[in-house]
């Protein structure tokens, strides 16, 4: 909240708001802990604890079909976060110049994968595919991806876009550089900070869906979460605790760099 | 000749750079919904895969009555109910989190600046974890053999396990837990917006500090409330993972129901319509908070809701 | 005017308009032309939304006008893109290129021209000796001040030696003390580049002291050209005498005969501006400046004294005539015993008044 300094802070703390605040981070975290905890778990029974142990890690790494579904995760999200970027990028430039009709159906369209529940989006677009006889599996996936990926790549595009001075443009043009250099020398290298945060967003999204991997991973395109909740649907071994932990550690390293990175270029 | 004030500035580009995102979307959002629509009015594959191309209202008339072998309709609510259910299970969520986040919101706000962007990014972290380890992370918690049940016979409190698993309540709280910081979030923004001299002026009126919550600050965040309420019911009410995972036969929400047309039931165009409907009830949604938030604004608490969104 | 200097640019009945958010139209420019001489200062000024910034985006490109030309050297350039004209600008953000440092600024232009690396090395070099910024080239435009990067924007348009040099409103963000420096290094760099400058500003103190040629704009018009000393001693209309400078604004009573100043009496033959316009039906306001109007105190005087205030060593005096009030303006020296309420008689020096078009 804005405030001068040197205003009694203590009037800042409204009862009990701390201690719930406390409860709250740790209701946030602790579920989280509990996964990582056992996947140490030496016990095959996955929830009474017996001993340390990384046996269901070496097991988890040495499974064929684990790593044919990092594999297949992994290109799914790196295809899907280059593609949703450049649409991305074009999106942002060219809502900046959209008259408002154009820009308000834009926008619906660009976040309705957001706003449509995602079970919707993924039968509808496993319809899709049937329907136009276009193949289940990495391919398909990938498609599907790069279409929610775009608002989560596009924001903060976006909004670097924004907190530039537009005269910067005028200026460019004004000193001899047409169209093109202008776009190569000074609109990218300005959004480059908010292009690498999307594409830092778009490949954490890509790698932790679910629902729309499951409809469309046809024979071969198991990924990662897919398999994950192949295991725990069938049986829970302590081998999805060690895998989801290494999930959980890629998307939070992946998020603060993201994090470091916004700060650095401040 | 007047043109628009819009019109070509040097070196900002034009809207057609735009163009090739929206051909995309329009290929792979619009064209799905689009089809779903379509295929609420088609009639049921033989094999079950797809689709039979001929027009009927079938799927609709499933919604409400089962055909008996003997082809006697009866009312059947089966599927009211799960949407009943399905709207009765976000709401509650979406106000356990709304009581959960107005405390650590309003307390992440009123702490130096220095450390709110982080304790912001502490929140925001578990939203980018799999939703599905974190709606797994409660199938070991609420465990029959799980640490709650281990902690509470440990002290001696129960001598059987309490069956948490598998019921409304251990989907509720898995909604809750995946949807959290989408409210924390939005009101969050609300509270740093809020000039904490108004709240001073009225502590010098004499106003004691729940009244204070209550009648300066709460009012003043409640743009974030509305915003966090919407970000939290419409994701909720398309829920798969938490009630397949946590609720057990017993806790099918719309999205369990619409995926099992288009799995082991094989009935498409019962699942696109089943779809249509949620559609319909989101929309339905979205244009009553949009009425709620444009009251707010008129009533002038100094935020707009998009610019929280 | 200057007819005999060659001609930088000319401005030949330029128009624009805009379309405004209610779906009107607004008119910006109205049929605007303009000589610029080659070498010379010239400023654009006005109050806001005058159509002076207009004018100079559209010399600089960044605007096409509705109708009209615009020459550079004798060669049309309203059909020439931004990019290709050899008019450069200093913006009143400055627009500096935030991820480049100011050498790397100043280069860019260079650079878009294809000079090769060494040239482009040496008039970076060069222009930042010529706004006393040596040394500065490594630094990052946020790391410097307002006037810093004021400079570094010269820098940047005057490294590519345009044909013009366009400056919009450069001096608004800085302070009281850093413009009036400003404005004194802005005149020394046109002198010493010999470039042509247009400087657009609502500041007629500033538009006084650097302008060789003073162009005065009014919704969308340019109501008067001319060296600054005439345009203050010769306003045309009551709008210029009232912008630059203060004015009295005072009607003359309609009817054949001599010109008789309402409320005061008729104008002495004397009291007339020696090329002042003759008073016609549609031309009776005269503006006198109140430096040249005397009060003095007299216990049987016509008028009635509002307001009498000692200002820095002046007391202005503000006196009831007619429908009107009169402000005078005169060394508090001699003005003897004036105060609020008195009585008094208005007396004007000698060539002072003059026709203005209302």
């Amino acid at each position: 909240m804005t405030s001068p300094r040197g205003t009694g802070t203590s009037l800042k703390n409204f009862p009990l708001f701390g201690p719930i605040a406390a409860v709250v981070f740790g209701f946030l975290y602790i579920p989280l802990i509990f996964v990582v905890g056992y996947s140490f778990n030496s016990n095959r029974v996955v929830t009474v604890w017996k001993g340390f142990s990384l046996e269901w890690y070496a097991d988890v790494l040495g499974n064929d079909d684990i790593q044919r579904a990092v594999i297949n995760s992994l290109r799914v999200a790196s295809i899907s976060t280059v593609l949703s970027v450049i649409f991305a990028t074009g999106l942002a430039i060219g809502l900046l110049r959209m008259a408002r009709a154009g820009s308000t159906i834009a926008w619906s369209l660009i976040m309705a994968p957001l706003v449509i529940p995602e079970i919707v989006f993924a039968i509808g677009t496993l319809a899709l595919f049937v329907q136009i006889r276009f193949p289940l599996g990495v391919d398909a996936i990938t498609l599907a991806h790069t279409a929610f990926c775009i608002p989560f790549a596009l924001l903060p595009i976006r909004a670097r876009l924004r907190s530039v001075d537009l005269s910067v443009y005028e200026a460019a043009a004004d000193l001899g550089a047409n169209e093109w250099v202008i776009f190569r020398r000074i609109t990218l290298p300005l959004l480059a900070p908010g292009i690498v945060a999307g594409a830092l967003l778009a490949f954490i999204i890509s790698l932790d869906d679910f629902i729309v991997s499951y409809f469309l991973a046809g024979a071969g395109g198991t990924t990662l979460p897919v398999y994950i909740f192949g295991m725990i649907r069938n049986a829970i071994t302590p081998g999805v605790n060690a895998l989801s932990t290494l999930l959980l550690l890629v998307s939070i390293l992946i998020v603060t760099v993201s994090y470091i990175i916004a700060r650095r270029k401040r | 000749m007047a043109r628009q004030r819009t019109q070509a500035r040097a070196g900002q580009g034009s809207w057609l750079a735009g163009l090739p995102g929206l051909a995309y979307l329009v290929a792979l959002v619009l064209a799905p919904l689009v089809i779903i629509l379509i295929f609420s009015f088609l009639s049921r594959a033989k094999l079950g895969v797809g689709v039979r191309w001929e027009f009927t209202v079938q799927p609709y008339v499933e919604l409400f009555y089962t055909e008996s072998l003997s082809g006697e309709r009866a009312f059947d609510p089966t599927y009211l109910q799960i949407f009943f259910n399905s709207v009765l299970y976000s709401l509650i969520t979406a106000v356990v989190c709304l009581v959960l986040s107005i405390p650590i919101a309003l307390w992440i706000a009123t702490r130096p600046p220095k450390w709110r962007t982080l304790l912001v990014f502490l929140v925001t972290i578990p939203f980018w974890t799999s939703l599905l380890i974190r709606t797994y992370a409660f199938v070991i918690i609420l465990n029959d053999n799980g640490p709650i049940n281990g902690a509470l016979g440990g002290l001696g409190i129960i001598s059987e396990p309490i069956s948490m698993l598998y019921t409304p309540f251990a989907t509720i709280v898995g909604l809750v837990y995946s949807f959290l910081p989408f409210m924390i979030l939005p009101i969050y923004a609300s509270a740093e917006r809020f000039d904490f001299r108004l709240a001073e002026a009225a502590y010098d009126l004499g106003a004691a500090k729940l009244t204070v919550l209550r009648r300066i600050v709460l009012p003043a965040v409640r743009p974030g409330v509305i915003a966090g309420f919407i970000l939290v019911f419409i994701p909720a009410l398309g829920s798969y993972l938490a009630p397949e995972l946590l609720g057990g036969g017993k806790t099918s929400m719309i999205a369990n129901v619409i995926a099992a047309q288009f799995g082991a039931s094989r009935n498409w165009p019962f699942g696109a319509a089943l779809s249509v409907m949620v559609l319909v009830i989101v929309m339905l949604a979205l244009v009553i908070f949009a009425v709620i938030a444009k009251r707010t604004s008129r009533r002038g608490s100094g935020q707009s809701l998009e610019s929280l969104l | 005017m200057t007819a005999n200097k060659p001609l930088a640019l000319q401005v030949r009945g330029v128009s624009k308009s805009f379309a405004t958010p209610e779906g009107g139209e607004v008119r910006a420019l109205d049929n605007v032309s303009l000589d610029v001489a080659e070498g010379s200062f010239t400023v654009l000024l006005g109050p806001s939304g005058c159509g002076k910034t207009t004018l100079l985006r559209c010399i600089a490109g960044l605007e096409s006008p509705d109708g009209g030309e615009i020459l550079l050297q004798d060669q049309r350039i309203d059909t020439v893109p931004v990019w290709k004209r050899r008019v450069n600008t200093v913006f009143q953000s400055y627009a500096l290129f935030p991820h480049m440092t100011v050498a790397q600024n100043i280069a860019f232009g260079l650079q878009m021209d294809k000079l090769p690396k060494s040239e482009i090395t040496r008039k970076v070099e060069q222009s930042l000796d010529l706004v006393k910024l040596s040394g500065l080239g490594g630094r990052r435009p946020q790391q410097l001040s307002g006037g810093q990067q004021q400079r570094v924007a010269l820098a940047r348009a005057l490294a590519k030696e345009p044909e013009v040099l366009l400056l919009d409103e450069p001096l608004s963000a800085l302070d009281l003390k850093l413009r009036r420096g400003m404005q004194l290094e802005l005149k020394r760099l046109q002198q010493e580049t010999h470039i042509t400058f247009i400087l657009v500003t609502h500041d007629q103190d500033e538009a006084m002291s650097m302008g060789d040629q003073v162009a005065v704009f009014n919704e969308g018009r340019i109501v008067q050209v001319g060296a600054p000393r005439d345009v203050y001693l010769r306003p045309s209309t009551s709008f210029v005498a009232d912008f630059i400078g203060e004015a009295n604004l005072v009607p003359l009573t309609e009817g054949s005969g001599p010109a008789v100043i309402a409320g005061w009496g008729p104008v002495p033959t004397a009291a007339w501006a020696g090329d002042s316009p003759e008073p016609a039906p549609g031309r009776m306001t005269i503006a006198v400046r109140p430096e040249d109007v005397t009060i003095s105190a007299d216990p049987s005087g016509r008028f009635e004294v509002i307001d009498a205030t000692f200002i820095g060593g002046d007391l202005h005096t503000v006196v009831q005539v007619g429908d009107t009030t009169l402000a005078s303006r005169q060394p508090a020296a001699t003005a003897h015993a004036l105060a609020t309420g008195g009585r008094c008689e208005i007396a004007f020096r000698d060539g002072s008044l003059r026709v203005v078009e209302a």
